[in-house]
């Protein structure tokens, strides 16, 4: 595990008034923003537990949207996120005692269910896009695929990255039944070109690629 | 960073006969692959913010979402408007800052967490307070800031810094600290006096529990700030002064930890006891939050 710095502790600059519930809900908008990679239209947030109970208080419902938006964790815009949203909009309050006290699901233009939890100080964590559980918390860049589960997908996609000498930090895949959809995320030491990305699609049987940027 | 305890950064500053600041400066420099300079530079820029909070804190009485918190700075100037401070202009500066920030924090303005949003008003107050009523200038305050940095830093190898984990001790006690470090740094104190001003104020707040009415960052988070401002102004005043902690800051640092895991769960940042289960407090909280 990396050590702390000097900017792990003094930082974020942020829009108050919480780090988990006001700049760790921003962060998630943003990953699922970034995961989804395509004109948002509409989204409906389901809030558990905290964040469901004192989400309001702390402006998690507006920085849940913001961050879909685009909008970083000091934009001041936020606090008047719903004079200026662009995309419809819908937010349910639920307790799940199963879930991480501070999570929530994304759910985006009805296409792409995406979960993820607030674990502390402006911390966060992608678990699961489409019921596939994934670990993403934003520190590597990433590039995720969603795939037929068949013989020589990893190798294929691993041999495109390597041919452009980027180093993976660490891969991991998952799939719901043998010869069904599966998921695999690669990351990296380095933001990868959309060409790689465009290569990867080209492999068949893949359904869906996207890269995801490092979080500032 | 690769210094994981006090004592190790007394060795390694000694050793290299450097401040704090420029062992520190230097190991974030080359851990980010960058120059001493850009470090310094978005260290200013995190000062920068730091003041902008302020000035536009203390021009507000806007409340928090939850309508009860927000206008308190307004009040304490008015006093002032009429009334001397009773310890000097210094001390009214340290605490009015102090809420300045921690309410433009509560009501989703701009602000550092430092190290965490709750609370963000005790180290900026402190070092912007006296920089400006002892003319210091901008290279030394970038200077108290890293040392600020660096005791968090080091701090959080063995506490993990929230109230979740560790209670309140671990944000505004841990806030207290650095900003007590900070400002020994500033006036000039030696390492010695810096890590014995961090261990007086840290020691001090030990098993200070983290009980938030409704769960909130408001109550008691606010009036905290201010308050322990002036507790690290406190510590570094005694340490300047050759008086020093007779337990030793790694010592103490490690019973910050033992004492956060002794803590009950129900009063590390879950608002299920203290100050958050008052009569009162149920009440906001069926009013608030229905």
């Amino acid at each position: 595990m990396k050590n702390k710095g000097l900017f792990d502790v003094i930082s974020p600059i942020m829009i108050g008034p919480s780090s988990s519930h006001t700049a760790g809900a921003i962060r998630l908008g943003l990953m699922a923003r970034c995961i989804y990679n395509n004109k948002i239209d509409s989204v409906e947030f389901t809030l558990y537990n905290s964040f469901a109970q004192t989400g309001k208080g702390h402006g998690t419902d507006k920085g849940l949207l913001a961050g879909i938006m685009g909008y970083h964790v000091d934009d001041i815009r936020t606090k008047n996120i719903y004079s200026i949203a662009d995309v419809k909009y819908k937010f349910n309050f639920k307790e799940d005692l199963s879930r991480h006290p501070n999570s929530v699901d994304i759910k985006i233009n009805d296409e792409m269910q995406i979960s993820g939890e607030s674990i502390g100080a402006g911390e966060i964590r992608i678990t699961s896009i489409n019921g596939f559980s994934v670990n993403l918390a934003g520190q590597y860049h990433t590039i995720l695929l969603m795939y037929k589960d068949k013989p020589g997908m990893i190798s294929m996609a691993s041999k495109i990255i390597q041919d452009n000498n980027i180093n993976i930090a660490s891969l991991h895949c998952d799939r719901n039944e043998k010869g069904g959809t599966a998921s695999m995320y690669f990351a990296l030491d380095v933001n990868p070109s959309e060409e790689i990305v465009e290569e990867i699609k080209k492999i068949d049987d893949v359904y869906f690629v996207t890269k995801i940027r490092k979080l500032d | 960073m690769n210094i994981l305890t006090f004592d190790e950064l007394v060795d390694a500053c000694k050793k290299q006969e450097k401040h704090i600041y420029e062992l520190i400066q230097e190991i974030e420099a080359a851990d980010a692959d960058t120059s001493v300079d850009v470090i310094r530079e978005n260290v200013k820029l995190h000062i920068e913010t730091m003041k902008t909070a302020i000035v536009t804190g203390m021009k507000s009485s806007e409340k928090a979402i939850s309508q009860w918190c927000g206008d308190d700075c307004i009040k304490l100037q008015k006093r002032y408007s009429s009334n001397k401070a009773l310890l000097g202009k210094l001390f009214e500066k340290i605490i009015t800052y102090s809420l300045a920030t921690i309410e433009e924090n509560l009501r989703m303005g701009k602000i550092v967490a430092c190290p965490t949003a709750g609370s963000c008003g005790i180290v900026p107050s402190v070092i912007i307070a006296v920089a400006e009523e002892q003319n210091i200038d901008e290279d030394t305050q970038i200077n108290a800031l890293i040392t600020a940095g660096a005791i968090g830093a080091i701090i959080s190898n063995k506490v993990q810094l929230a109230g979740a984990v560790a209670g309140c001790q671990a944000e505004c006690g841990v806030a207290a600290a650095m900003c007590a470090g900070a400002l020994t740094q500033m006036l000039g104190g030696d390492i010695s006096q810096i890590l014995n001003a961090v261990a007086l104020a840290m020691k001090n707040l030990l098993g200070l529990t983290c009980d938030p009415v409704c769960g909130l960052v408001e109550v008691p988070c606010v009036k905290r700030n201010p308050i322990l401002a002036i507790h690290a102004v406190t510590s570094s005043e005694l340490a300047l002064a050759g008086i020093e902690s007779k337990i030793p800051l790694d010592e103490v640092i490690d019973a910050v930890r033992q004492t956060g895991q002794l803590m009950s769960p129900m009063l590390k940042e879950s608002s299920l006891a203290g100050l958050a289960t008052t009569k009162t407090a149920l009440e906001l909280k069926e009013k608030i939050l229905g």
